[in-house]
């Protein structure tokens, strides 16, 4: 590379390809040292295959089956929650807020993005977009009407703009009729909209 | 700084679109830029998030709003990687580092960061839970999390969340020092916010610095 000419250009333009534009960044970091795309590769992996919105379902089963787990999870999220192991990165202080039938919780982030991802992975598009992050705070009832949750005047609805390091995950109601369930089915109920509050379970037909 | 990225209370964002079966990154390189920023120093060892989302906040509107999320993380990287000289720009056009390059040496802002988690540091509350507050009228330049629909408030405080290194930056996305503090969830009527637009019933919680408070 000594001996072309391109250092030479003053108007050598970068790639417009995006993806092209990464790979040089990450193909110059690491032959400087400065990144090992093995670290690279173990995260992508982490949040693609390992991390995601199941963890936090296994919260919300073990606090609908156990009440004291319930009790210690409402007062200290981020310790009861380290008991199962779910804390990390954009997750460390874990505040959870229990819906109830006078009361909806919705989670935002209208400065940038927060999502606690040790239990529910990496927010999809619609946490992060211009159209969620503008209305939660203002016209949250109008909102979670676009997500099919149709709310009671007389219900309380609690955002939760996460501007802090605070992460908030909603304790969803336990679906009428699932008093039988096992631990494990109650965790196939539990749905990552639930836990951000922009969706309500139901059993549907379910006995 | 009062730019597009405080949204809150905003009209007319774009419509709602929620996709099904959504993947974690659409495309292998957002994975890459995701994975870059966790594992990079400038950011990812020394914890300058207040930084990054100043690097984020500072990209024009119009392309704040048509980019895609991972394209915004991108461009900050190259961004902060071509400001600090770790790389230039004929590196990034041809791919390669240059020959002979230096080995760049990255070193952490000063002050050292105390990071964004919550301190073991032992600091007299000027706020307890039930006080009412009024939240200052701050109109930084740099990072601040303060958003514009909660200044000049009056809230109440729920909760005294502990001791939080503050994260706001000066003008050139530098950290304006620890200056650790209490972080209190505040509570505010939605009629307090958006008069008639709010709900009788409604509240939103924003947790605050108590530098971002006073007592009202």
């Amino acid at each position: 590379m000594a001996t072309d000419n391109d250092s030479e250009h003053q108007h050598q333009d970068i790639p417009s390809d995006i993806a092209l534009r990464v790979k040089a960044l990450e193909t110059v970091l690491t032959a400087k040292g400065l990144v090992d795309p093995a670290a690279i590769d173990e995260v992508v992996d982490k949040y693609q295959n390992q991390v995601g919105p199941k963890n936090g379902a296994k919260v919300v089963a073990r606090a609908w089956s156990d009440p004291k787990f319930k009790d210690r999870l409402l007062l200290d999220a981020t310790g009861a929650i380290g008991e199962m192991g779910f804390l990390g990165p954009e997750g460390h202080h874990m505040v959870v807020v229990e819906n109830t039938p006078r009361v909806h919780n919705l989670v935002v982030c209208t400065l940038c993005s927060c999502y606690p991802w040790p239990v529910l992975g990496l927010p999809p598009r619609w946490y992060k977009s211009a159209a969620y992050r503008s209305r939660a705070v203002i016209d949250p009832r109008g909102l979670l009407r676009e997500f099919g949750v149709e709310l009671d005047d007389d219900i309380e609805v609690r955002v939760w703009d996460s501007t802090a390091e605070m992460r908030y995950l909603v304790l969803p109601e336990r679906p009428v009729g699932t008093e039988e369930m096992s631990q494990s089915e109650l965790e196939n109920l539990v749905s990552r909209d639930a836990m951000v509050g922009v969706a309500r379970l139901s059993t549907g037909d379910r006995p | 700084m009062n730019g597009i990225h405080d949204m809150g209370g905003m009209e007319n964002m774009g419509s709602l679109d929620v996709e099904q079966n959504e993947p974690v990154f659409h495309e292998p390189w957002e994975g890459r830029v995701y994975g870059l920023l966790m594992s990079w120093g400038s950011w990812g060892q020394w914890r300058e998030w207040g930084s990054f989302r100043y690097a984020l906040e500072q990209i024009d509107p119009a392309d704040y709003l048509s980019w895609s999320y991972y394209e915004k993380w991108f461009v900050a990287h190259e961004n902060k990687a071509l400001e600090t000289g770790i790389v230039t720009r004929s590196e990034l056009a041809s791919g390669h580092a240059d020959a002979g390059a230096s080995e760049p040496s990255l070193s952490p802002y000063s002050p050292p960061s105390l990071g964004s988690r919550k301190l073991d540091i032992d600091l007299d509350a000027g706020f307890k839970q039930g006080d009412l507050v009024r939240t200052r009228q701050l109109n930084s330049v740099g990072h601040i999390r303060l958003p514009r629909y909660v200044r000049d408030k009056i809230g109440e405080i729920v909760s005294d969340n502990g001791v939080y290194a503050l994260q706001d930056t000066d003008e050139w996305g530098v950290r304006l020092g620890n200056t650790p503090q209490h972080v209190y969830t505040v509570k505010f009527d939605a009629i307090e916010l958006w008069g008639d637009r709010g709900h009788a019933k409604d509240v939103i919680h924003v947790d605050l610095w108590e530098g971002y408070l006073e007592h009202p």
